[in-house]
C-alpha cells in the first residue's frame, strides 16, 4: 500500500489497425509502427522516471489491441475482474489476460460469458466510488455484478457519444475527490451523478477531449497525456498537478492514449482503497520465464 | 413525477427488476423516464433501498403499454440500462437451511395466479396463497406455495423475482356477477340489489356444482338469522362452514335452551341465569364427547351445526384465546387450524364471509385471488381490513346479517323450497 506505483504495459510489437470497432479506427489510416514504438517507449520512460514500476505483458500476434492494457480487467486489491470484450476481435485477449493475472498472484474473477465488461476502460475508482461507463462497450449487468464483487458503491453512467466509447476517454480521476471529465460524453443523468459524487470536477473542452486529454496516466502528482491539451494542462497546474505531454498520435488512431496503454496494478491514485490496510495488494515480482 | 405510478395503464405488461446503486446513479429515475417518454406507464412493485451508500438497492417495476410493440421497444431501451425482464430467466432456487424459516431473500407470494420458470419452462404454482414462499421440486417440475411454519430444512425455495411471473386477475374475472358492487366498501348502496347478486352467484355455483365456503361469526345466531343459514345449508348452498367456538356454541345454546347469550331469540327477553346457558351448552356437548356424538345420541336436534352434520357439510371450528370450553371439535392449535383450512379450501370457488373479522381475515389470507369473496359486516372496517391485507378480490357489503341472509333465502326460495 502506498508503495511504488505499479503499472502493466504491453509493447506495441503487433499493434496496428486490423479492424474498425470505434469511430477512431480506420484501416485506411494505418499505424506508423516505428513511430508507435517510439511513442510507447517515451510513455514507458516517463512513468518509469517518475517512480513507477512497469510490468510487461507479452504481446500476441493477431491481438493488436493488447497494447491497451487498461482494458485487461479491473484491479481491486489482489482481485482482478477480467474483461469480457464486446467485440469478437478483442475476445482473444481474455485468455492471455487470465493467464497473466493468475501467474502474477492475482485472484482472478471471470464474469459470465454473456456479460460485457471492459475493465479499467470502463470502471474507474474516485474516492470510495467506482464510476462505471456503459452502453458502448460494458453493459449494466456486468457493473451490477462488479458492484457485488468489490462491495463498493458503483455508479453507472451511460456514454452517449460514440467517440468516447470507454469511460477512460472522457473521465479521469486524478485524486480522491478530484477528476477531469468531458461533459458532452454523458447525458444529463451522468453529468448530475458526477457533479454530486465528485468534489472537484475539472471540465475538459471538446477539442481537448478529442485529443484524449482525459485519457491520462496519473502517477503521484504527475499527469501524463497526449499532446494537444494545453488548457487542460494549465488547469491541472492550478490544481497542483504536474502535467506532462507526450505524443501518442499513433495510438489515437485506434482510439487510445496514455491511460489506455497502462493498467495500474496497485490501485489508481484516486482510489481510496489503495490506502485500505485490509486490502492485500499484489506486490510480488513477475516470475522469470 | 409520481414514483408509484405514471402514465395510463396499458393492456400489455411485463415486470422488470433492476439492482445495484440505482438511486445514486440516477438509473432508476432514468428508467422510469424512459418508460414514460417511450409511451408506456409503470407501477413500482417493490423498492428496497440499500441501508448504506455501499449497499445495492433493488426495484421491481411493472411496465405497461398499449401495444406489444411499444412494450417491446420500451423493454429493449430500459434493458440497456440494466432493467431485466424477470420472465427472461429461470427462477433462482436456494435450499432452506432450517425448519420453519425461508432462506433469506425468498420470493414472497401474492394470492394471484403465479408461474415460475424451471429449465426454460413455466410451471404453475400450486396452492396459490399470499405471504408464502414457493417450494420447488426441480426434478419433478412442481412448484407449491408453502407457509413459513411448514418450511422443512432441505426444501428448495424460489429466491428473488427472476423467473417468477404473476398473472393479476383481470377486473372482469374478479367482477363476475358483481359489476354493480365493484370492490368499494360503501354503506350507501341499495342492499336489495347487492343481495340479489350474491344470490345469483350462489345459484351459479350451485348449478355448476362448485364448492361454496361460508365463514361466519356468532352474530348470525345472535341476530336470529341462524335459521336462514340452516335453509342455505339444507338447500345445498354451503359445502364448507368455517366458524369459531362462539357460533357453534350459541347455535347449540339456542338449540338446547332457546337463547343466544342468554337472550330468548323468540321474544328478545333476558332469561334468568341465561348468561350461563352457553357454558352449560358447551359442558353438555363436552360430556357427550362432541357435536357429532350429541346428534347421534339425539341430544342435539336442530340448528346450524345439526344441519351441517345432517347434510354432510364440512365444518371446521377454529379456536381462539378467549374461547370458553371450547367445544371438543375446536382446533385450538392456530397453525393446525390454518393447515386444515388450507387443505379444505382447495376446490372452493366462492366464499361468503358473514359478520366475523378474525375468521374472515384468516380465511382471506388463505384464498387465492381466483376465489370470489363477498364479505358482509355491519362494520365497514372488517371489509376494509380484509382488502388492506391483500384480499382485493373481496366485494364488501356493509349491512346487518339478518336482512342479508333473509334476502338470500327469499331469492333462492325456488330451489330451497
Amino acid at each position: 500500500m502506498n508503495g511504488q506505483p505499479h503499472l502493466l504495459m504491453c509493447p506495441p510489437q503487433y499493434y496496428g489497425i486490423e479492424y474498425e470497432i470505434n469511430p477512431w479506427m480506420s484501416r485506411a489510416r494505418q499505424v506508423d509502427h516505428d513511430l508507435a514504438k517510439q511513442q510507447w517507449e517515451s510513455l514507458h520512460r516517463i512513468v518509469t522516471e517518475r517512480g513507477a514500476r512497469v510490468s510487461l505483458q507479452s504481446p500476441v500476434q493477431g491481438l493488436p489491441d493488447m497494447v491497451f492494457t487498461a482494458n485487461a480487467g479491473l484491479v481491486y486489491g489482489d482481485m482482478v475482474v477480467l474483461s469480457r470484450f464486446r467485440h469478437p476481435q478483442r475476445q482473444g485477449e481474455h485468455a492471455e489476460n487470465s493467464r497473466w493475472f493468475a501467474q502474477h498472484g492475482f485472484t482472478v474473477f471471470d464474469l459470465a460469458p454473456e456479460m460485457y465488461f471492459e475493465g479499467a476502460g470502463d470502471a474507474l475508482f474516485c474516492g470510495e466510488t467506482l464510476f462505471a461507463g456503459y452502453r458502448s462497450r460494458s453493459d449494466m449487468t456486468s457493473h451490477q455484478k462488479v458492484a457485488e464483487l468489490v462491495g463498493q458503491s458503483v455508479l453507472a453512467m451511460e456514454l452517449v457519444d460514440p467517440s468516447f466509447y470507454h469511460l477512460d476517454t472522457c473521465f479521469c480521476p486524478l485524486a480522491p475527490g478530484v477528476a477531469a471529465y468531458y461533459p458532452g460524453a454523458f447525458d444529463h443523468y451522468g453529468q448530475q451523478v458526477l457533479k454530486a459524487g465528485i468534489e472537484t470536477l475539472i471540465e475538459v473542452s471538446r477539442d481537448e477531449a478529442q485529443a484524449f486529454a482525459c485519457n491520462a496516466v496519473v502517477v503521484g502528482q504527475v499527469v501524463v497525456t497526449n499532446v494537444g491539451c494545453p488548457r487542460f494542462h494549465h488547469t491541472l497546474r492550478d490544481h497542483g498537478f504536474i502535467p506532462i505531454a507526450t505524443p501518442l498520435g499513433e495510438f489515437v488512431k485506434a482510439g487510445g492514449s496514455a491511460k489506455c496503454l497502462t493498467l495500474r496494478l496497485d490501485g489508481e491514485e484516486a482510489a481510496a482503497w489503495r490506502m485500505d490496510p485490509q486490502l492485500k495488494v499484489v506486490t510480488t515480482k513477475p516470475p522469470r520465464s | 413525477m409520481n414514483l408509484q405510478q405514471a402514465g395510463i395503464p396499458g393492456e400489455f405488461h411485463e415486470t422488470v427488476e433492476i439492482q445495484g446503486h440505482i438511486m445514486d446513479s440516477l438509473i432508476l429515475p432514468k428508467i422510469l423516464d424512459c418508460i414514460t417518454s417511450g409511451g408506456g406507464s409503470f407501477r413500482i412493485v417493490q423498492v428496497n433501498i440499500g441501508q448504506t451508500r455501499k449497499d445495492p438497492s433493488y426495484a421491481s417495476i411493472e411496465v405497461s403499454a398499449a401495444s406489444q410493440e411499444t412494450l417491446d421497444r420500451i423493454l429493449a431501451t430500459i434493458g440497456d440500462h440494466g432493467a431485466a425482464s424477470v420472465a427472461g430467466h429461470d427462477c433462482h432456487v436456494v435450499l432452506a437451511d432450517c425448519d420453519g424459516a425461508f432462506p433469506e431473500g425468498f420470493y414472497s407470494t401474492t394470492n394471484q395466479r403465479t408461474e415460475v420458470r424451471l429449465n426454460g419452462h413455466w410451471i404453475e404454482v400450486d396452492r396459490q396463497e399470499m405471504d408464502c414462499g414457493v417450494a420447488v421440486d426441480v426434478p419433478q417440475g412442481i412448484a407449491t406455495c408453502v407457509p413459513m411454519s411448514d418450511v422443512r430444512s432441505g426444501q428448495s425455495f424460489v429466491v428473488g423475482h427472476a423467473g417468477v411471473r404473476v398473472h393479476p386477475a383481470g377486473r372482469h374475472a374478479q367482477a363476475r356477477g358483481f359489476e354493480f358492487m365493484n370492490s368499494q366498501v360503501s354503506t350507501e348502496k341499495p342492499k336489495g340489489i347487492a343481495t340479489a347478486q350474491v344470490a345469483r352467484e350462489l345459484a351459479r355455483c350451485h348449478r355448476s356444482q362448485q364448492e361454496i365456503l361460508v365463514v361466519a361469526g356468532p352474530a348470525v345466531v345472535h341476530t336470529g338469522s341462524g335459521e336462514h343459514l340452516c335453509k342455505l345449508i339444507r338447500g345445498g348452498y354451503v359445502q364448507h362452514l368455517f366458524v369459531g367456538n362462539a357460533l357453534a356454541t350459541h347455535d347449540i345454546e339456542q338449540a338446547l335452551f332457546g337463547t343466544s347469550l342468554g337472550v330468548k331469540l323468540e321474544s328478545g327477553n333476558i332469561v334468568e341465569a341465561g348468561h350461563e346457558h352457553h357454558l352449560r351448552a358447551i359442558n353438555r356437548i363436552r360430556r357427550l364427547g362432541g357435536i357429532r356424538r350429541a346428534i347421534a345420541q339425539g341430544e342435539l336436534t336442530r340448528g346450524i351445526m345439526y344441519d351441517c352434520v345432517q347434510h354432510n357439510v364440512d365444518f371446521l371450528l377454529a379456536g381462539s384465546i378467549r374461547d370458553d370450553g371450547p367445544l371438543p371439535e375446536v382446533i385450538t392449535d392456530a397453525l393446525e387450524a390454518q393447515r386444515e383450512m388450507r387443505r379444505r379450501i382447495q376446490n372452493v370457488s366462492f366464499c361468503l364471509m358473514i359478520a366475523t373479522t378474525l375468521h374472515s381475515i384468516a380465511v382471506g389470507n388463505l384464498l387465492p385471488a381466483s376465489v370470489g369473496v363477498v364479505c358482509v359486516d355491519i362494520n365497514p372496517s372488517t371489509v376494509i381490513k380484509l382488502s388492506d391485507r391483500g384480499s382485493f378480490q373481496t366485494v364488501g357489503l356493509v349491512t346487518d346479517v339478518e336482512p342479508l341472509l333473509r334476502g338470500l333465502v327469499a331469492d333462492l326460495q325456488e330451489t330451497i323450497g
